[in-house]
């Protein structure tokens, strides 16, 4: 429930006080891709056997991760982080994935 | 110019920052006019704030990184060169890639950080002016609590190989010039020590050619801690079964003393061993530049960072990236972690400079992956939250956990990581 309750006051804080390029759910997707890049390269084009992410289907990629979280799609390390992230954190990097020039 | 850099300036001139005040030349429209950001250390952590730093501002703000290495080491994947199943060059990578997205490369040392005056004075007695200071200074070794080792010719002969380049290739030469029948030990110092995983990896790759090349060699793990710190039943496995009879694993060895001339290492409580190559890992704390700039502030080892910046608790404008920073419960000091630290921090500078926090709620995980033989791999993953009560990083409970058994569909999804990770930091 935490979790669920800091969302909206993120948006508040960026309504309020960020300036519009910088809209705080942008940066959080940008943020989140990053921390996927290690593996699956810079802005989500990957330089070999791990897929790359850049210009995935949103809907695609929600739906592969909800499987990965729920142990419904196989794999080594993917079903282990995705339990690490929320059902917003993966809609906001996917969204921004989609966004990405493959 | 590019949409990212009409964006951050458009965030700068939005929060009222004129470009003046940040150091930069206002008539001149080119790099730095969003300020300059100084990134000392080329590893994991500070290649990759460098680039994102410079990625994420279009160019807009102006990074310097200083490195003293002409190219960049990978210490993951460097076990392999041990083994003799991969070449120095397979884990080497230049820094041009930085230079192309019009980063300044600085081939030199930092001697000295004035936080006050905002100076990095260099081994040429150059001196960089910064907005922002990331420091990612990696570690440096307590010689002395390993006196013997205190000098250079000890050095020479005792090799750590605990940062990956000459030292990888020197060791490499002795494990070959060793007679068949010979002993290599290992010491590993107590936690934290940098890469947790990699000197049982290490044994492995050392096990796996004695077993090819010099079957009647032993390969015997000195171990500071009290039992196997990472990927223990992987790892303790690989020994009873793939390296059965050639690697010996001896916990409770906290190193006092090393003689270099007859390769014996000395022990807090165990007996003496004595050793045909005698690689020791000795203890070590945040690189000598973290000391000098006084951001070394737990055990005068470490460096205490706000998680949800990376900046110097101590000191403002520093931020402290990498296996010098003082860790949160379960997070490694690895490769993959000070990536991430990295882009956490560049994210947070680039606020920073145009008068915004921090992004509250960074995201962060580790993924590493251990060679077992020369293509079976086993891994460990991580995911970690900024818990904003316990204002620090927390692994999220449910995520992350281990490899079932080696395999060789991890060994190239190792290969992938590297090359990813590595083009993530360096191009």
């Amino acid at each position: 429930m935490r979790r669920l309750k800091r969302l909206p006051l993120v948006l508040l804080i960026g309504s309020a006080g960020f300036a519009a390029a910088q809209a705080p759910d942008q940066h959080l997707g940008r943020g989140l891709a990053a921390s996927c890049s290690n593996c699956h390269g810079t802005n989500g084009v990957s330089q070999g056997a791990v897929p790359s992410l850049a210009g995935a289907a949103k809907a695609d990629f929600v739906t592969k991760m909800q499987e990965f979280k729920s142990g419904k799609r196989p794999g080594t390390i993917m079903p282990q982080l995705a339990k690490g992230y929320s059902d917003e954190q993966i809609e906001a990097v996917a969204a921004w994935f989609a966004t990405q020039k493959p | 110019m590019s949409m990212q850099r009409r964006e951050f300036l458009k965030v700068l001139s939005a929060a009222g920052i004129t470009t003046a005040t940040l150091g930069g030349c206002a008539a001149m429209r080119g790099a730095g006019q969003a300020g300059k950001v100084v990134v000392i250390g080329g590893g994991y952590g500070g290649a990759t704030a460098a680039k994102y730093v410079a990625m994420w501002s279009g160019g807009a703000v102006d990074v310097t990184l200083v490195e003293p290495n002409s190219t960049f080491v990978s210490c993951p994947m460097s076990n392999l060169v041990l083994g003799g199943s991969r070449q120095i060059a397979e884990v080497t990578v230049p820094y041009g890639g930085l230079a192309k997205r019009g980063i300044n490369l600085v081939r030199d040392t930092a001697t000295a950080v004035d936080a006050e005056k905002r100076t990095v004075r260099l081994a040429s007695g150059q001196t960089l002016a910064y907005d922002r200071l990331i420091l990612s200074p990696g570690i440096d070794f307590l010689y002395d609590q390993v006196p013997g080792l205190n000098n250079d010719a000890a050095q020479k002969q005792v090799l750590h190989a605990w940062k990956a380049g000459p030292q990888t290739v020197a060791l490499r030469q002795q494990l070959e010039a060793m007679r068949d029948g010979g002993v290599y030990a290992l010491s590993i110092p107590r936690a934290p020590y940098r890469c947790p995983p990699g000197p049982y990896e290490r044994a492995c790759q050392v096990a796996w050619y004695f077993k090819r090349a010099k079957p009647k060699s032993k390969v015997v793990i000195l171990d500071g801690n009290e039992d196997v710190t990472s990927k223990k039943g992987l790892f303790t496995k690989a020994w009873s079964e793939e390296y059965k009879g050639i690697v010996e694993y001896q916990p409770n060895h906290v190193l006092t003393d090393v003689d270099a001339r007859t390769l014996t290492a000395k022990f807090e409580t165990a007996s003496d061993v004595k050793a045909d190559v005698l690689n020791v890992i000795p203890p070590h704390r945040a690189g000598a530049i973290a000391v000098q700039a006084g951001v070394v502030t737990a055990n005068n080892r470490w460096c205490e960072v706000d998680f949800l910046s990376f900046e110097s608790i101590k000191v403002k404008n520093i931020y402290v990236l990498g296996d010098s920073i003082q860790i949160a419960p379960g997070m490694p000091k690895s490769g993959h972690m000070a990536n991430q630290h990295g882009k956490v921090a560049a994210a947070a500078v680039l606020a920073s400079l145009a008068g915004q926090p921090a992004n509250p709620t960074p995201m962060l995980n580790n993924t590493c992956y251990s060679f077992i033989t020369d293509r079976d791999v086993v891994h460990v993953a991580s995911v970690h939250r900024y818990d904003r009560d316990k204002k620090t990083l927390v692994t999220v409970p449910g995520s992350g956990g281990l490899s079932p058994a080696m395999n060789p569909l991890e060994g190239e999804y190792a290969w992938a990581w590297a090359k990813n990770i590595w083009a993530d930091a360096l191009t």
